[in-house]
């Protein structure tokens, strides 16, 4: 089965594993920066009073999350083109990426926001804090541990979801993947080695989030 | 122009509808699968025996840390170099059946865990047996945790499926990437295909947060 695995070729592309490793983690950590922005203005939007900004939001959460995100990469890859706006694959893979996350985004810092109880910030005010304290000592804290794990869980989708861009030919961890095993046909050696690199950072990130939901748990006052 | 390519559309949409319905084909066994090999694995997993275990861990956060295409293409490529030669349709159902049982069985083992341990024993008071404790005592009070997230999870599914058009299954996402090289209004053909999407997806999406709404109290 694997008993000629040949590590000597995985050696020979590694440098092209690695451009591929380093383009991944920049999709990724744009993205999700991006999609950080996005999901708080969706967030304000939709949580706010006035119907204008609310209903759109609600259309653009909804509408993203029942819809497949390869749907939503191919729907700008082939659609951006024909409303005229010619930008590199990668440019619209990541404003698919940050679209797709945005709304996931959106819903993950309303429950954390909805999460503090009522009660707390009435607490906050007969205690005699004003805004910014019962912000700091109240209900960050607060929503932070609600929201700070699923925003870290949200980032390895992110990373994972990135994989999809290969599709549209952005030269990523998958791409090198199907580069290598188009160049060599070494299939087994090529997505052994990019499911090995997808685990590393999935480790990391999963690592993170387990001490930030221990981390952030705790401070939660009950 | 954009009114020809919009008769084109219509003309070609039963094309589309075939590509829903092998959506939804795919979309209803690998739910099956998942959901029996999910619920299996997931009692195992919140079981006593380590190796099983840890042999489960081991395969779900390798589903869990490597991104579908990923497995995908590990299914219909590595498998034909062990001599498991398959098709596309059932590489994409294999794929399906990998990656959700692992997510089905995260789910229901964090059910099972969440029953306290006094109801396995008085299940064993009572002179229940194992599967008698699990099927009568302890299941239906974890449904009331598993249910909410497996529905969400339903949904993550069907999105999945489109994944599988990479390896050439004729559905709903495969449909729209080839009609686009006739049709050139990609905001057009992919709109009709989200908009098919939406149809599935979001009828499930609103039972999730209603079963969300109902089991929190």
């Amino acid at each position: 089965m694997l008993a000629d695995f040949n590590f000597r070729i995985i050696f020979e592309y590694l440098p092209l594993f690695l451009t591929g490793l380093r383009s991944t983690f920049f999709i990724s950590i744009v993205s999700i920066m991006l999609a950080l922005v996005t999901g708080t203005i969706a967030c304000a939007c939709r949580i706010s009073s006035s119907k204008l900004l609310k209903y759109p939001a609600i259309a653009y959460i909804e509408i993203i999350r029942s819809t497949p995100l390869l749907v939503q990469i191919y729907f700008l890859y082939f659609g951006l083109p024909t409303l005229g706006i010619r930008v590199p694959e990668i440019q619209t893979g990541i404003i698919a990426l940050m679209l797709n996350s945005g709304a996931y985004i959106a819903e993950i810092i309303r429950a954390g926001i909805s999460s503090v109880d009522d009660g707390q910030i009435e607490a906050g005010v007969s205690s005699g804090l004003n805004y910014f304290q019962r912000m700091r000592f109240i209900i960050l804290p607060q929503a932070l541990g609600a929201t700070v794990p699923p925003l870290l869980g949200q980032a390895i989708v992110l990373v994972k979801d990135s994989a999809l861009l290969s599709l549209i030919s952005v030269m990523e961890l998958t791409r090198c993947g199907q580069t290598m095993t188009s160049e060599r046909f070494m299939p087994t050696e090529a997505f052994l080695t990019v499911a090995f690199f997808y685990m590393c950072i999935y480790f990391c990130l999963k690592s993170l989030a387990d001490w930030s939901q221990k981390k952030l748990i705790f401070r939660e006052a009950y | 122009m954009m009114a020809f390519y919009f008769s084109r559309l219509v003309e070609i949409f039963p094309f589309f509808l075939k590509g829903l319905w092998m959506t939804t084909q795919i979309a209803f066994i690998s739910l099956f699968t998942c959901t029996i090999l999910g619920f299996i694995l997931g009692i195992l997993r919140s079981g006593k025996n380590r190796i099983i275990k840890r042999l489960i861990g081991v395969y779900v956060s390798f589903v869990r840390g490597t991104p579908f295409v990923v497995q995908v293409f590990i299914v219909f490529f590595i498998l034909p170099e062990w001599g498991i030669q398959l098709k596309a349709f059932p590489a994409a159902l294999l794929a399906m059946a990998i990656m959700g049982s692992a997510f089905i069985c995260e789910i229901v083992a964090g059910g099972i865990n969440a029953i306290s341990k006094g109801q396995w024993e008085a299940g064993t008071a009572s002179g229940l047996t194992l599967i008698q404790q699990l099927r009568l005592v302890i299941i239906p009070q974890a449904m009331k945790v598993i249910l909410p997230p497996l529905v969400g999870q339903y949904v993550l599914l069907i999105k999945d499926t489109s994944v599988v058009s990479v390896i050439g299954v004729m559905e709903l996402t495969r449909v729209g990437w080839v009609t686009v090289v006739r049709i050139p209004e990609g905001l057009m053909v992919f709109s009709l295909v989200g908009a098919l999407y939406f149809v599935i997806s979001y009828p499930l999406i609103l039972l999730s947060n209603y079963l969300e709404r109902r089991m929190a109290v």
